[in-house]
């Protein structure tokens, strides 16, 4: 730990300086179906980090020659709006979102039927409005419910998460002084079906043990998460049935 | 692709490789260091027929803010033309930028340069490290190949003149003192293909494998840097296999640095 604006402890009489418990989650609220124009979305808000995903597709590619002649092209964008962080943020792509965006769509690609559109895009867009760390892993979720609202055909949902390590102690969901004064970082994702890791990313010091219980710790915290995606997906076609009269479980 | 997909498939059953390995079998690993005579640092890494160059250049500038007294990392890769015919010209691609980024993650959080040796002068001037990464012949496996070049140049890399009160760098003179290296942390990438995993993947088995997970320890087994990439997936008992092989593997390639 180190650095200006470091606090002097991030663990405090065996709690965390937001108050949480070792292995407790941010308070997680998602919706499906925010975004008017677009065939799906979502919004999550997961404390104070907050992002909107919208999905266009399966649509025509654009540039052409990114077509797939048995495949569906996965785009996946991943920006940070200029207001989002305590500095500026200098709108447009950094090196930072270019790798963020390979890596979601990394992680978001295994879940999906990409050879049931062939010959066509599909395009996730990210924006995070608001960031408080773990916004990689809160994309995820986001935009995984955003690819089953817009109807796409998918094996299971992607649910992920980041747990980490500061003052020695392994920790559930970092926030950003953790995460920025921390030992380490470790953003995963999961299809909580099968418990396959589709997104496994890590800087930091760990040993192999404690990389094993932050893998198990992430995984478990998965499958609650898992539950609010499923939530929000129920909640949007129950009011979109009440709305056309054909309301049913 | 999909007849070589099944081929190496069935051959990884089998646990065998194309070019005759074993599954968990790195290619025959070169390293030069001292390549390049305008470099204060650098290193030619061969694995298999895959070939980097890496040089380090310094420089005087101002610290970030939040860290007054460090000295900053740069690491880049250029994936050029010149060393396959799937790279172009133009700005970087998402490849080239996630392999400059996991190459620094592994030389940054592993600690690898003691930052804090860098400063000149707290808040105004600190050496910049800037360490790029050039293929010149991409037959799989770069990030393991820059990985092994960025430590390998850093290692052997001195600090050029610097003039404190006219405040300048004398790019052609090196000194004697070696750059402040105090870990070596060494990358290693496995694939998945159809279920079966593999060690240090050829361009081949790139194109056809599901994914890959890279990951960088240090001699005593400390995991500092990982990354998943491609369209599959791992499960966890793979993910921790795979540590357990990284560490050890990881190992054999530290001694070539001796």
């Amino acid at each position: 730990m180190g650095g200006i604006g470091a606090p002097e402890k991030l663990i405090v009489k065996g709690k965390r300086l937001d108050g949480r418990a070792f292995d407790e989650l941010r308070p997680i609220q998602i919706k499906a179906g925010v975004v008017k124009n677009a065939d799906g979305s979502a919004i999550i808000v997961q404390g104070e980090t907050k992002i909107i995903a919208a999905v266009y597709g399966p649509r025509e590619v654009f540039p052409k020659h990114f077509q797939e002649a048995d495949r569906a092209h996965l785009n996946c964008v991943y920006d940070m709006a200029a207001f989002s962080t305590p500095e500026r943020a200098r709108p447009g792509p950094s090196r930072r979102s270019v790798e963020i965006s390979k890596v979601i769509r990394d992680a978001l690609a295994p879940a999906v039927f990409l050879e049931k559109y062939p010959k066509t895009a599909i395009d996730v867009y990210i924006e995070v409005t608001n960031a408080n760390a773990g916004t990689r892993v809160a994309a995820i979720c986001a935009a995984s419910v955003a690819l089953a609202d817009a109807g796409i055909e998918m094996r299971d949902l992607v649910t992920a998460v980041a747990s980490g390590k500061a003052d020695g102690q392994l920790l559930l969901d970092l926030f950003e002084l953790e995460d920025n004064y921390g030992e380490a970082d470790m953003p995963l994702a999961i299809m909580p079906q099968t418990g396959e890791i589709t997104l496994l990313q890590m800087d930091g010091e760990v040993s192999q043990d404690e990389a094993a219980k932050l893998i198990e710790m992430s995984m478990q915290a998965c499958q609650k998460i898992y539950e609010l995606q499923k939530k929000a997906l129920r909640e949007k076609y129950l009011a979109e049935g009440a709305a056309t009269g054909e309301a049913s479980e | 692709m999909k007849v070589i997909r099944n081929y190496l498939a069935e051959l990884l059953k089998m646990q065998k490789r194309e070019d005759g390995r074993e599954p968990f079998q790195c290619r025959e690993v070169s390293i030069e260091t001292g390549v390049i005579a305008r470099s204060p640092g650098s290193a030619r890494v061969k694995i298999g027929d895959t070939e980097v160059l890496v040089g380090v250049k310094l420089d005087v500038g101002e610290p970030f803010p939040d860290t007054p007294n460090e000295g900053v990392l740069i690491i880049n890769a250029e994936l050029i033309p010149l060393a396959s015919p799937d790279f172009e010209t133009g700005p970087p691609k998402p490849e080239a930028i996630e392999l400059a980024r996991v190459t620094d993650r592994g030389i940054r959080e592993g600690h690898a340069i003691d930052v804090e040796k860098l400063c000149i002068k707290k808040g105004e001037k600190v050496w910049m490290v800037n360490i790029d990464v050039y293929p010149m012949n991409d037959d799989g496996n770069l990030i393991d190949a820059s990985a092994l070049g960025a430590i390998a140049a850093l290692k052997t890399a001195v600090f050029p003149k610097y003039d404190e009160s006219a405040d300048k760098v004398e790019y052609k003179e090196f000194t004697k003192t070696k750059l402040p290296v105090k870990a070596l942390p060494i990358m290693t990438t496995f694939g998945k293909l159809a279920g079966s995993l593999f060690l240090d993947p050829t361009h081949r088995e790139e194109k056809a494998f599901d994914s890959r997970l890279s990951i960088s320890t240090l001699d005593d087994g400390t995991v500092c840097a990982m990354q998943k990439g491609g369209f599959g997936t791992f499960t966890k008992d793979e993910v921790l296999q795979i540590m357990g092989l990284a560490i050890q593997k990881s190992k054999e390639l530290r001694k070539l640095l001796k």
